[in-house]
């Protein structure tokens, strides 16, 4: 796994009395779709913070395309090669949907018109072109999740870190953007690491998958190996079965 | 043509800001010395909400201390002359120099330690505050006593000296924001106007794509500031006296604020607009209240237009005005 463009070695993180990230490793191939999934409170939005620079790990290491860019700022990850969304989405609610593109175009060019191109492209790679002058302030919360993956991908990142950009779809939908990333990934190389909920997008686009459960690594592997795991059906279906057996 | 097409203007706004300059560049010939007096204020409240507006209405860091810079603008231009015969277009780079460096300063300390929003307005009122004491025991510029500008024969104007009549200043003003609007318009269209706007819109966001926060919002702060204080020389030279509790009083930091925020906060001409509609309600509510004899008369009037101008436009006049006027500004 030395040829990995992200390794994550180990990171934790807590807070209070609460261990959120628990001495997590896995690692992320070039052009590789992996998918990190969990029950809610898993720890992996935690994990995504811990390595876009948003929070600093009490322990261990984040090593990008070679260079350890552990403890860094969010602006020095996003140089280094991450794009990350977040899951709670935070659009420039005044600025247009292009505009907001347009500032994450503007990392690889300070040219304003190469900028705006870049969004457009992106735009329509999304599916957002028609609403590319509205204000983002006006965007439906799946369309805003759309737009946050949009501005990530305007920074040409070597990674992007998708955290359930497809809540809140139909099943067409997320078949549309499924295919979106996929052909993303296959043509430019990009990697990514996504969070999801909607187990058909996990299963219908990541090549390897990492679980997670109360901040521990429980299982990895490919996807219809992980499917079958007991430990990890147990984590799911135990609260679904749970949840139907009152007193369990 | 061109310059029209470089503000990104619609023809119809464009035709509307072409009357609108040759009606201000003709009117020191039509109208008596009180309304030049009147247009001078009203030029210097639009030229200082630009400057503010590009630290608070583009980069969204809530400023409530701005009479700071024109104060060091004023206070530095005027003390080179006094003591030096430095000649003022020097002195107002001097104070430029040393109100971006204070600006800079007190964004980086605020900055650095995470105080931001309502505290860092607050600090901005503490730095003002403190500098306005300081200046009050500060002999060399006159102290509480003031410091005097050497009112020179007015025979005729002398741009060099500044020493010249209200119409000289009159036009250096509208030269001054025009040149402002021109600046912010070409600041909006860059990469750092993006910037500032994605800092304003949400911070995290903005560092998740790459903005480098702290370094732009300091950029911010150092060229509203150096832009103020420019200001600060063309008052201190019109005024001919400084004192400390005026140049840099609580109230101008206040007033400075109102005119960007009744025109449009962080719009392009929200802060013309604004200031126009303001001194020149102020100016007719104090004639009224001197004509009928009814004290607070002006005070009354001119709470009662902000509120309901707040109320009614929360956004500011300019994106209404321009909306109904047909002159859509897009907005960036
Ligand atoms: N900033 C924070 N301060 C304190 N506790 C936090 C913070 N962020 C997350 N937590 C806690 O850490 C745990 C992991 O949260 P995290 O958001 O990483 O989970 P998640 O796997 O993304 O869940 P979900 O699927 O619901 O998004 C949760 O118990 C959460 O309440
Ligand atoms: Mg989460």
């Amino acid at each position: 796994m030395s040829a990995a463009l992200l390794e994550v070695r180990g990171i934790s993180k807590r807070f209070r009395g609460l261990q959120a990230v628990d001495n997590v490793s896995f690692a992320v191939p070039p052009g590789g779709i992996v998918a990190l999934i969990g029950p809610n409170g898993a720890g992996k939005t935690t994990t995504f913070n811990l390595i876009a620079g948003a929070m600093v790990p009490d322990g261990g290491s984040i090593v990008l395309d070679g260079a350890d860019i552990t403890g860094g700022r969010p602006d020095q990850a996003c140089r280094a090669g991450i794009g990350r969304t977040f899951q709670l989405v935070k659009p420039f609610g005044a600025l247009s949907v292009l505009q907001n593109v347009m500032v994450g175009a503007f990392k690889a060019t300070a040219d304003r018109v190469a900028a705006r191109r870049a969004a457009w492209e992106i735009l329509e790679r999304l599916g957002l072109a028609e609403k590319a002058e509205n204000p983002a302030k006006t965007l439906t919360l799946p369309e805003r999740k759309r737009l946050e993956t949009a501005r990530a991908l305007a920074t040409r990142p070597k990674i992007l870190l998708l955290d359930e950009v497809m809540a809140g779809l139909r099943p067409t939908e997320i078949d549309q953007m499924v295919r979106a990333f996929a052909d993303l990934s296959r043509e430019t190389g990009l990697a990514i690491l996504l969070t999801e909920h909607v187990m058909r997008a996990v299963m219908a686009l990541s090549h390897h998958i990492v679980v997670l459960h109360h901040g521990q690594k429980i299982c990895e592997g490919a996807p219809e190996q992980v499917a079958r795991d007991p430990q990890v059906l147990e984590c799911y279906l135990g609260h679904a079965q749970a949840a139907e057996r009152p007193g369990a | 043509m061109r310059a029209s097409r470089a503000l990104g203007l619609s023809p119809r706004a464009a035709a509307a800001l072409g009357l609108f300059l040759a009606v201000m560049l003709l009117l020191p010939f039509l109208v008596n010395a009180y309304i030049v007096s009147v247009l001078v204020v009203v030029l210097f409240a639009a030229y200082f909400g630009q400057s503010w507006n590009i630290m608070t209405g583009f980069a969204g860091q809530l400023s409530l201390g701005h009479a700071l810079y024109v104060g060091l603008g004023a206070y530095t231009s005027a003390a080179l002359f006094v003591h030096f015969g430095l000649t003022p277009w020097l002195g107002m780079i001097a104070g430029m120099a040393v109100a971006a460096l204070a600006g800079s300063a007190i964004a980086a300390l605020s900055f650095r330690f995470r105080v931001g929003g309502v505290y860092f307005a607050l600090l901005t009122i503490a730095f003002a505050e403190f500098t306005r004491i300081l200046f009050d025991h500060f002999g060399w510029v006159g102290a509480t006593e003031g410091l005097f500008l050497p009112v020179a024969n007015l025979a005729h104007d002398d741009p060099v000296r500044l020493r010249g009549s209200p119409v000289m200043f009159y036009y250096l003003l509208l030269v001054l924001s025009l040149a402002a609007l021109v600046l912010s318009h070409s600041l909006l269209d860059r990469r750092v106007g993006y910037y500032w706007q994605a800092i304003r819109e949400d911070e995290e966001a903005a560092r998740a794509l790459g903005i480098d926060v702290f370094r732009y919002k300091i950029a911010a702060m150092a060229l509203s500031a150096a832009m103020t204080a420019l200001g600060g020389t063309l008052l201190a030279f019109y005024d001919n006296n400084l004192y400390p509790d005026t140049v840099f009083a609580m109230g101008r930091s206040i007033e400075i604020i109102i005119a960007p925020i009744i025109g449009g906060l962080g719009t392009l001409f929200g802060p013309i607009v604004g200031a126009f509609l303001l001194t020149g309600l102020g100016e007719t509510m104090t004639n009224l209240s001197t004509y009928f004899e009814i004290s607070g008369l002006k005070q009354w009037f001119y709470g009662a237009a902000l509120l309901a101008i707040v109320a009614l436009q929360p956004s500011g006049l300019w994106p209404w005005l321009s909306r109904a006027l047909g002159l859509w500004e897009r907005r960036r």
